[in-house]
């Protein structure tokens, strides 16, 4: 469909998605175009709505343990974490500390393989299918199967429970987790030195999709677009949960707020994730792994509300909930990163070519499922 | 070697590392080699779960450990168990199953079922062979294809088949102890009562006398 503006030029409506391969999942985007410039974006979702919020109005506290797992599939642990952390806030639950140790361990592996497949992906996005997302799938498969090894599955692991985790770490399973951790820089350096100085890959992103400080933070980001964008803000850091504050780590930040930046953010991030995984298989101590006081049936919180957040791999994952003190939640809401990405979608990319868009889309990180919900 | 296109070339030398490299790095685990499935099967970690079943000791009939409580049914999130109680010839309830069904084509194998049984009788099972013709009914597992003897569970999680052993063992000591103690208590109250009885029998004569 075109249409004529004042001027007599051409505008065109193109429906990017749902089905498109770069739009990782089920999103469509309405971009009006002139030329190949865009104009004006607007999102579409809704067509991987799965109603999680309400189902969970439906179930006992910890029946929707398991549905955490696909909302950001990409990285399932970390869901379960926010979910978990909710509720012990809202029923003054205290952790042992094995099991604080074991969640920061298979959080900063969830964080990761997460990153991991992002370099992958956004490689993809720029249309370079293959070797990129292949070896970081290789490497992020290793994650899974050690995963696999402890939850007992690779992606659905509902691994936490309410004051602590489900089962102990199996014989032999930190030190394979340690040996793999030890090889995960050599493979970091590989990856840099393949993409990283890459001229086509630099001006793919460099000054793509710029994101100020400011836009931002008004905007409400959060997790690595807001710190790629200069702002120094790690809920890690700001609330503290968990051992987090026993851990040595540096939260690290953009200047220009573009897709490199948030491309190299993620790098980095990694990193630092090797720095708290090591420090965390040093001092992780002996002892119980679930409190004894959490019944498995018939678990009710008293009455009350809370909001129980965590620095997800993709951003502030929060979850709020109200107990009438029943079995089920009374009400059960979730405040997903990548939702509220997405909100600045249209911003960052006006003004740019539309082979930009899939690029600036694929920057944010996003996953349908935890979109959509 | 800062010359016009040294970065794309510095990384066309890492995936030509990787291709041919994958050639001579027979032994290290960089080579990727393809899993010739069917013929060559994964081996599947001892935590790995899919589908639940249910345990049942030496008897199939006798030995199964479900006792018809319906947690389980209540109790799992996307609801794909369905369970009768059994009835003996006068309607008398019966601490067994008549009917236990697992929907696995909606089931997602979390595992809340296992956690939720306080009688140690549903587990997790590992097989990943289900496909079938029919969308249906093969898929809806009945009792007599969900139950698995308690060797079988031992072969798929050893460690944890252990420690579910031990507890019951555990309960059953502790259970005949108070058994034991039980029967002791009431013999030393029926030897008391005879002593007394004897007693009482033999002041008798004396006062008939």
């Amino acid at each position: 469909m075109t249409e004529a503006d004042g001027a007599g030029a051409q505008t065109l409506d193109v429906s990017l998605g749902p089905q498109h391969p770069s739009t990782h999942g089920v999103f469509r985007m309405n971009v009006r175009m002139d030329g190949e410039t865009v104009v004006k974006l607007q999102p579409v979702f809704g067509y991987l709505h799965r109603n999680h919020e309400k189902l969970a109005e439906g179930k006992s506290w910890l029946g929707s343990m398991p549905f955490t797992d696909r909302l950001d599939y990409i990285c399932p642990i970390t869901n379960n974490w926010g979910y978990a952390l909710a509720v012990e806030k809202l029923a003054g639950i205290e952790v042992p500390d094995r099991a604080e140790y074991i969640r920061v361990i298979v959080g900063e592996m969830t964080r990761i393989q997460n990153h991991t497949a992002f370099l992958g992906f956004i490689l993809g996005d720029m249309g370079a299918w293959g070797s990129a997302l292949m070896y970081a799938f290789r490497e992020r498969e290793k994650i899974l199967d050690l995963f696999e090894g402890l939850t007992g599955a690779r992606m659905m692991a509902n691994y936490m429970r309410f004051g602590g985790v489900r089962c102990d770490l199996p014989a032999g399973w930190l030190e394979k987790a340690r040996a793999y951790i030890e090889t995960y820089p050599a493979f970091l350096d590989e990856m840099e030195k393949f993409l990283t100085g890459n001229e086509i890959l630099l001006s793919r992103l460099q000054g793509v999709g710029v994101m100020s400080a400011e836009r931002a933070i008004n905007g409400g980001l959060s997790g690595p677009v807001l710190r790629a964008s200069g702002v120094d803000y790690d809920i890690r850091k700001v609330d503290g949960y968990g051992v987090y504050p026993r851990l040595k780590f540096r939260v690290p930040r953009g200047t220009v707020g573009d897709c490199f930046d948030r491309f190299m953010l993620r790098i980095l991030e990694i990193r630092e994730s090797i720095q708290i995984l090591q420090q965390a298989f040093a001092q992780i101590p002996q002892g119980p792994i679930l409190n004894p006081a959490v019944k498995t049936r018939g678990f009710k919180p008293p009455v009350g509300e809370a909001y129980g957040r965590i620095e997800g791999p993709k951003g502030e994952l929060g979850f709020h909930l109200v107990s009438d003190g029943g079995e089920k939640p009374y009400r059960y809401h979730i405040r997903p990163p990548s939702l509220i990405n997405l909100t600045l979608l249209e911003e960052m990319c006006v003004g740019t070519k539309i082979a930009d868009v899939m690029v600036i889309l694929g920057s944010i990180d996003i996953v349908l499922g935890e979109v959509d919900r | 070697m800062n010359f016009p296109g040294s970065g794309i070339f510095k990384g066309m030398v890492v995936s030509a590392i990787n291709l041919f490299g994958s050639y001579f790095d027979r032994a290290h685990a960089k080579r990727l080699i393809t899993e010739q499935y069917p013929e060559e099967r994964p081996t599947l970690p001892e935590a790995s779960r899919s589908f639940p079943f249910l345990v049942f000791d030496g008897d199939p009939e006798k030995g199964i450990r479900c006792v018809a409580c319906k947690i389980c049914e209540k109790e799992c999130p996307p609801q794909c168990i369905l369970i009768e109680q059994d009835r003996d010839e006068n309607g008398k309830l019966l601490r067994r199953p008549k009917v236990f069904n697992i929907d696995i084509s909606v089931c997602m194998g979390c595992q809340i079922c296992v956690e939720s049984c306080p009688f140690e009788s549903i587990r997790m099972d590992n097989i990943y062979e289900v496909s079938s013709y029919d969308r249906f009914d093969s898929l809806v597992l009945p009792k007599e294809k969900l139950l698995k003897s308690n060797e079988y569970y031992h072969s798929i999680h050893p460690t944890e088949a252990a420690e579910t052993d031990a507890r019951i063992e555990a309960a059953r000591l502790k259970k005949e102890a108070a058994a034991k103690a039980a029967a002791q208590k009431m013999a030393a109250a029926k030897a008391a009562a005879e002593a007394k009885a004897a007693a009482e029998q033999s002041s008798q004569p004396e006062s008939q006398a």
